[in-house]
C-alpha cells in the first residue's frame, strides 16, 4: 500500500463535519433500528415466540374446550386468545443481543459515543414493542378465523394489542435488568424461568371462579390474572372500565418493580465504575 | 458552551496529573502524569497487565479515575465526559463490533449517534472506504470478516466523526504481520493526512518504535520512562554487548562490571547485556574477563540498543518473553 499525497482540499471538506449530540429521540430511533435489523438475522430467537402461542392455543382449545364450556357462559376460544397473546409477547426480548454487546465489547463502543445512556436500553425496548405487536397479529388472525369476535369492536382489537405491548415492556424490563446487571448470557437465559410461574400460576386454563385450593389463592396475587381479565373483557364484554383498570393495575404492579430494577442495572453499567 | 468556544485550541491533546485508578486492592494505574501534544503519535508501551488499558478506559470516559485529573482535547474526563466523547475516537482491544450488522450499517449507525446528517455520514463513509480498503465486504455482515478487516472497520468507525484524538488500544495484537503493517500504514496516514493526535497502546516494541513520535513505558501502573525512541535508546548507551552464557549469570555480571567504560550490566536469565560507549573496542576485554572468570560463553554479540534494552534496564524483564506467551496463547 502506497501513501497518497496529502490533499488539502479534502482536508478542509471533511473537517467541516463535526460531531454533536444527536438527541434522545434520534438516539432511540437509531438504536431501535439496529435492534430491529437484528431480528430477521437471528430467526431462531423469534421462531419459538411465533410457534408457541399458536401451539398452545390449538392444544388448549382442542383438549379443554368441551370440558371447560360446561361452565355456564364460557366461550373457551375467546377465553384462550389472551393466553396465546400472553405467550406470544411475554419475555420476547432483545436482551440476548444486549448481553452479547456487553460481552463482546460493542456496548463499550456505543458508550464511547455521545449517545444518551437511557437510549442504550430504550432502543432495544422500542424494537421489542414492534416485534411483539407483529407476533400478536397472526395469533389474533387465528382467533378471528376460528370465530372469536371482539365485543369492543375494531378499536378493541387495537386496545387489546396495546395492552399486550405495554405488558411486554413492563415484563421485559426484567431480562434487560439481568442482562445489564450480570453481562452473562446464561443468566439472561435463566431469567426465562420466571415466565413459568407468571404465565401458568394464573387463569390460564380455567376461570378464577373454577379454581380451588392453593391455586385459587396464588392467582389472586399474580398480576397476570388481572391482565388476562382486562384483555378477556375486551373480547367478551366490550368496554368495561373496571376490568381495563384491573389490567393496567396488574401491569403497573409489575412495572413498579421491573422498571426501577432495569434503570438501576443500566445506571450501574454506564456509571464508569 | 459559549465560554468553551472562546478558549484557544488546547496545547495538549491529552494531559493528566497524578492519574490513578484502583480496583479493590489492586492499583492498576498509579499516578501517571502525561502531556501529549496535539498532532503527536504517542506510544504507551508496556506488558500485559501494566495498566495500559485501564489508563485508556479512563481517558476515553469509560472508567472513572480514583483520583487525579485528566483532560482530553481540552475537556475534563470526569466533569465533561460528553465534551470528551464528541472529540475522541477509540478502537478498543479486539475490535468490538456487532457481528450481525453489515460494515455499512455499523458505520451509518456510528454516524447517526454522533449526530451527523445522512449526507455527512455518506461523505465520511466514502472517504473512509478508501482508507480502510475493505471493498464490497462492507455490505457483508461483520461476523464474516477476517481479524484484519474487523480492525480496519473498527478504525473507520472510530473516525466517522472526525475526532481530534484517536485512541488505539493494542491495534495489532493478534494480527498477522501483513495485516499489522497495513494497520501501521493507516495509523501513519491518519496522523499525517488528517492531523489526528494518536494515543496508542502496544505491547510490541517494534510497533512503538515504528509508529510513535514519543513513547511512555508503563510498568506496574507507573510511567517508568518517557521520550522519543531515539532518546530512550540513547539513555542505554551507544552499544550493547550481549553475552549468552552457561551457568551463573550473576558471576558473569561481576566479572565484567569492573571493566573500564562499562556503563551498566543487565542480567536476564542466561543473558548478560553490557552497555558500553564504544562496543567494538571493548568486546575483547569482555571476552577475556569472562574467560578469566571461567564462564562458558555460548555467544557474544555486539549491537546497537533496542527498546527492549530500555525495557530491560527499566524493569529487569524482557519483552520477548511476553510476546512469546501471547503467541503461545494465540495458537
Amino acid at each position: 500500500m502506497i501513501d497518497t499525497p496529502t490533499q488539502p482540499q479534502a482536508r478542509v471538506d471533511h473537517r467541516a463535519i463535526k460531531a454533536r449530540r444527536a438527541g434522545f429521540i434520534r438516539d432511540i430511533i437509531s438504536l431501535g433500528g439496529r435492534a430491529l435489523r437484528s431480528i430477521p438475522r437471528d430467526p431462531e430467537s423469534i421462531i419459538p415466540a411465533l410457534v408457541v402461542p399458536l401451539f398452545f392455543f390449538a392444544v388448549n382449545v382442542g383438549a379443554l374446550q368441551d370440558v371447560a364450556e360446561q361452565l355456564p357462559g364460557l366461550d373457551y376460544k375467546a377465553f384462550q386468545l389472551p393466553v396465546a397473546i400472553l405467550f406470544a409477547v411475554t419475555g420476547v426480548t432483545r436482551a440476548n443481543i444486549l448481553v452479547m454487546d456487553i460481552q463482546g465489547g460493542y456496548f463499550d463502543r456505543l458508550a464511547l459515543t455521545p449517545v444518551n445512556r437511557l437510549a442504550m436500553l430504550l432502543g432495544f425496548m422500542v424494537a421489542d414493542l414492534v416485534l411483539v405487536m407483529a407476533l400478536s397479529v397472526p395469533v389474533i388472525i387465528l382467533g378471528l378465523i376460528v370465530g372469536v369476535r371482539f365485543e369492543s369492536g375494531a378499536l378493541g382489537v387495537l386496545a387489546f394489542l396495546a395492552i399486550a405491548g405495554i405488558w411486554a415492556l413492563a415484563y421485559n424490563a426484567i431480562p434487560y435488568a439481568v442482562a445489564l446487571k450480570t453481562g452473562n448470557p446464561a443468566a439472561v437465559n435463566s431469567s426465562f424461568l420466571l415466565f413459568l410461574p407468571v404465565t401458568f400460576l394464573t387463569t390460564v386454563f380455567v376461570p378464577q371462579d373454577a379454581l380451588t385450593g392453593w391455586m385459587a389463592q396464588v392467582v389472586k396475587f399474580n398480576p397476570v390474572t388481572y391482565l388476562l381479565q382486562g384483555m378477556r373483557s375486551l373480547i367478551t364484554e366490550g368496554w368495561v372500565a373496571s376490568d381495563l383498570l384491573a389490567a393496567f393495575a396488574g401491569i403497573g404492579a409489575v412495572a413498579l418493580l421491573s422498571v426501577p430494577l432495569a434503570m438501576w442495572a443500566l445506571m450501574g453499567r454506564v456509571r464508569r465504575r | 458552551m459559549t465560554l468553551r468556544k472562546v478558549l484557544p485550541v488546547p496545547e495538549y491533546a491529552v494531559e493528566t496529573q497524578k492519574l490513578r485508578r484502583s480496583f479493590d486492592n489492586l492499583i492498576a494505574v498509579d499516578g501517571i502524569d502525561l502531556q501529549v501534544a496535539s498532532g503527536e503519535i504517542y506510544g504507551f508501551l508496556g506488558p500485559n497487565g501494566a495498566g495500559k488499558s485501564t489508563a485508556v478506559r479512563m481517558l476515553t470516559t469509560l472508567l472513572m479515575p480514583t483520583s487525579g485529573t485528566a483532560f482530553v482535547a481540552g475537556h475534563d474526563v470526569v466533569r465533561d465526559p460528553v465534551g470528551v466523547r464528541l472529540r475522541i475516537g477509540a478502537a478498543l482491544q479486539d475490535a468490538a463490533l456487532d457481528p450481525k450488522q453489515t460494515g455499512l450499517e455499523l458505520l451509518r449507525l456510528q454516524g447517526r449517534l454522533y449526530g451527523l446528517s445522512g449526507r455527512d455520514t455518506a461523505t465520511r463513509i466514502s472517504e473512509l472506504e478508501s482508507l480502510i480498503e475493505i471493498g464490497d465486504a462492507i455490505k457483508r455482515q461483520v461476523g464474516t470478516y477476517s481479524g484484519g478487516m474487523k480492525r480496519r472497520l473498527d478504525l473507520a468507525a472510530s473516525l466517522m466523526h472526525n475526532p481530534e484524538v484517536l485512541f488505539l488500544d493494542e491495534p495489532t495484537t493478534g494480527l498477522d504481520p501483513i495485516s499489522r503493517s497495513r494497520v501501521w500504514d493507516e495509523v501513519r496516514r491518519i496522523n499525517r493526512e488528517l492531523g489526528v493526535t494518536i494515543f496508542l497502546t502496544t505491547q510490541y516494541l517494534e510497533e512503538a518504535d515504528a509508529l510513535a513520535d514519543r513513547i511512555g513505558i508503563i510498568t506496574h501502573g507507573q510511567l517508568a520512562r518517557e521520550g522519543t525512541p531515539d532518546e530512550l535508546k540513547r539513555q542505554i548507551g551507544t552499544d550493547v554487548i550481549v553475552a549468552r552464557i552457561e551457568g551463573d549469570a550473576l558471576a558473569a555480571k561481576r566479572a565484567v562490571e569492573n571493566i573500564d567504560a562499562v556503563e551498566a550490566v543487565d542480567v536476564y536469565e542466561e543473558e548478560v547485556s553490557i552497555r558500553v560507549a564504544n562496543g567494538a573496542s571493548f568486546i575483547s576485554a569482555v571476552a577475556l574477563a569472562l574467560n578469566a572468570a571461567s564462564i562458558h560463553v555460548r555467544e557474544l554479540t555486539l549491537r546497537t540498543p533496542t527498546l527492549d534494552d530500555v525495557f530491560l534496564s527499566v524493569t529487569g524483564g524482557r519483552f520477548q518473553q511476553q510476546e512469546a506467551i501471547d503467541e503461545e496463547k494465540a495458537r
